[in-house]
């Protein structure tokens, strides 16, 4: 192992710094915001800096089969059950690392300009380096249970985030919300955990990768509900069918957040389970597929209602879900190189979305506030015609839609193009493969539609702001144009990690993966496709990108749009797809008000009032008193009695004695 | 010598003082019969006293000297209870009913 290497506990151990000193500064100098940014950004600086002299010495001198694997304590010695406060560096992780320390530092440094004015500054911080912590826990973790750390970890932060301004109600229920979703997914995670070391008497990543094929058979029952109960758990974390209703609620939270945590990591913390337990999922082809499946049926579904939502935030949530589809499309078919390439242009052209959104609705925000209207500066239908208030912005997200879109060139087209490319290949075994291309075809025309519609009604048209408003209307400041800069850099050029075979200096990320899913290899078809084929789609890739951004420049017309205010009510399917097809309010009818009733009717005032407090609580003190009125009858203070009773007694004795 | 009619009369005195304290109202009179038990006693220790040696005798000495000392706590108190209640009826001093 590198010396340097052994310096990858820094990178996690600067951001908790951070935290506990924004933490003491939140109660002890909440107005000190200077030196808030200062820790909070630097922190942030420092981790960034020693991931990238961790990851140097990596690709200088890359583990060979065994990751390199840092023990930091004994965590919980008991028995045949160790397990050990360890970090595992190896291929994977490292790019997870990177991924999550450069965004976050951008992240970090575009909120100095977005939070400034909140009074809640220090406490944001210390929160958002506590989910940086978290984070890094949750991709270096080197065995099971210090990963569940993190990924329970992430969880809460994610709740304190969105529920940053808990003093609207709306906003706590969307934390509420998206910690009990992410419970039932923890639930799988746990249930899996136990079934693991069952079966193979360890948690480490090493020994159960390397104990798999020995222990479990292919397609196995063990392991097809080991693999389904993990991926339950990615489900609830990582937004995907049937537990994805938390994430476009949790767009309550703070711009920067959404961007963070509900775009670029934290959601994508499944996509990283699964292709880390590679060697599972490829040993449950069942699995695999339904991963596969409910991926590019996730990617569709949320494609179709971010067609028709006008809070921009929302859209790019649905954006979110759907891309986060792909991915688990990508790691279920066998691709896990291709669902990692496609996490990691993600994190970039999503965040700097999201950025790009906090920018404008700062815009707005500031230009309502000014003139003290109170119109949603989130709803779209109050935007329109920005471009040439906030030129930066408009740019860059420009360059964003355009890869996440897919146009060739830009870094979204080659990490689709790769996911869809593999699954085609996979057509050969079964045509359920072919299903799930077409699928993912369509949803890539819809996400190339609704991005461009997004982009039309925001930035281009007349202005609907208002005409008082429209004065206010500026630019946002360097400290938060400066990170979407970078990361517009990253949205284009991030492609060139993992290029298509068929382009020289192909697949740079798939071999340097190699190592982390060679043992998965065994157990996957051979995924080939022939040049023409993949030029052929790469074409294809093209005109449905192209199709999908003419269609929503021709058919969209911003110039008839109303303002918010007097936009008439939608009908028919827009209202359906509006109203998210009606999925919060299905869940409500059958999960929710079920349980309510449940713990209302049953739970409270059958066992709570009548067993715990009726029979248990009241009922022993009733019990008691009765026992003690027939002892009470004895006491009646007549001498006599107490005489009578001492001479019975004093007999009995006797008789006792003298027998 | 004379063990087995001085036992019985023990036993018969005894008897009459557990009686008397169960079955008379009068506390004075309950008094009179625990001073008669703790006589009944002394006269079974003296009546030993003559097989076993002298440390019967002995004994009885204590008692008379507790039975003193109780005699004066006893009749102290039932003043006491007589001035409260002006009665010394057992079956009206149940102050400590449970």
């Amino acid at each position: 192992m590198p010396a340097s290497v052994g310096w990858v506990w820094l990178v996690v151990a600067f951001p908790f710094l951070g935290f506990l000193v924004n933490g003491a500064l939140s109660f002890v100098r909440p107005d000190a915001k200077r030196a808030v940014s200062t820790v909070g950004v630097g922190v942030l600086v420092l981790s960034f800096v020693t991931a990238v002299v961790v990851a140097s010495a990596v690709f200088a001198e890359p583990p060979h089969g065994h990751a390199y694997v840092l023990l930091l304590w004994s965590w919980i010695p008991a028995g045949t059950l160790q397990v050990d406060l360890a970090l595992q560096v190896d291929q994977l992780s490292i790019i997870m690392m990177l991924v999550v320390t450069g965004i976050s530092m951008l992240i970090h440094v575009f909120s100095i300009g977005y939070m400034r004015e909140d009074p809640g500054y220090p406490r944001y911080f210390a929160y958002l380096n506590l989910f940086v912590f978290f984070m890094l826990i949750l991709v270096l973790g080197a065995n099971f249970p210090v990963m569940f750390i993190g990924w329970e970890g992430v969880g809460l932060c994610s709740y304190l985030l969105i529920g940053f301004w808990y003093e609207n109600r709306p906003f706590a229920d969307a934390g509420k919300k998206a910690f009990i979703m992410n419970r039932i997914g923890d639930f799988g995670f746990l249930i899996a955990m136990f079934m693991i070391f069952r079966a193979t008497g360890t948690l480490s990543f090493a020994s159960v990768f390397a104990e798999a094929p020995q222990v479990f058979e292919v397609g196995g029952t063990t392991i097809t509900l080991i693999t389904l109960a993990l991926f339950l758990g990615c489900t609830g974390k990582s937004a995907q069918i049937p537990l994805y209703t938390w994430l476009p609620d949790a767009m309550a939270g703070p711009t920067p957040v959404s961007a963070l945590i509900h775009a670029a990591t934290m959601v994508t913390a499944g996509v990283y389970l699964v292709a880390r337990s590679n060697v599972l999922f490829a040993m449950a082809p069942v699995s695999s597929f339904a991963v596969a499946a409910v991926g590019a049926a996730t990617a569709l579904f949320a494609a179709t209602i971010a067609t028709k939502q006008w809070d921009i935030k929302k859209v790019l949530a649905y954006s979110t879900i759907s891309q986060l589809g792909y991915m688990f499309m990508g790691v279920g078919v066998g691709a896990y190189a291709a669902g990692i390439f496609h996490l990691t242009t993600h994190a970039f052209f999503k965040a700097l979305l999201f950025l790009g959104s906090g920018s404008v609705i700062h815009a707005l925000h500031h230009a309502y506030h000014a003139t003290h209207g109170h119109a949603d500066a989130q709803d779209m239908r109050n935007m329109g015609g920005l471009r040439r208030f906030m030129p930066w912005t408009a740019g860059v997200m420009w360059i964003a839609t355009l890869a996440i879109a897919g146009v060739p060139g830009f870094s979204g087209f080659f990490s689709k193009d790769e996911i869809l490319a593999m699954t085609f290949a996979r057509g050969h075994e079964a045509g359920a493969f072919y299903v799930l291309w077409i699928v993912g075809g369509v949803a890539a025309l819809l996400t190339a539609f609704y991005m461009t519609r997004m982009m039309l009604y925001t930035f281009h048209g007349p202005n609907r702001t208002g005409t008082e408003e429209q004065g206010h209307l500026h630019e946002a400041p360097w400290v938060m144009t400066g990170p979407l800069v970078v990361l517009a850099l990253g949205s284009v050029f991030a492609g060139a990690l993992n290029l298509p075979e068929v382009l020289p200096g192909a697949g740079w990320l798939h071999h340097w993966l190699e190592p982390v899913t060679e043992g998965s290899a065994a157990y996957l078809p051979a995924m080939h496709l022939e040049g023409k084929t993949e030029w052929l789609l790469l074409g294809l890739a093209t005109v449905i990108a192209a199709a999908g951004i003419l269609g929503a420049w021709n058919f969209l017309k911003p110039a008839r749009l109303l303002p918010a205010s007097e936009a008439p009510p939608e009908h028919g399917l827009q209202k359906l797809l509006l109203r998210k097809w009606y999925v919060d309010e299905i869940y409500d009818a059958l999960v929710v008000r079920p349980v309510m009733w449940v713990s209302d009717r049953a739970c409270w005032k059958v066992v709570d009032v009548g067993v715990i407090d009726g029979l248990f609580v009241n009922g022993s003190a009733t019990a008691a008193r009765a026992v003690g009125w027939i002892g009470s009858r004895l006491q009646s203070g007549r001498v006599g009695m107490y005489v009578f009773f001492f001479v019975l007694g004093s007999i009995l004795v006797l008789r006792a004695f003298l027998r | 010598m004379l063990l087995g009619p001085a036992l019985t009369v023990s036993v018969i005195l005894f008897s009459l003082g557990v009686a008397g304290v169960l079955f008379r109202r009068n506390a004075i009179v309950i008094f009179m019969c625990i001073e008669l038990m703790l006589n009944a006693v002394n006269l079974t220790f003296i009546a030993l006293a003559q097989q076993l040696g002298p440390e019967g005798q002995v004994i009885v000495f204590f008692v008379m000297a507790v039975a003193a000392a109780e005699a004066a706590v006893g009749l102290a108190i039932m003043i006491g209870i007589y001035r409260h209640k002006n009665s010394l009826n057992v079956k009206e001093i149940n102050l400590l009913r449970g």
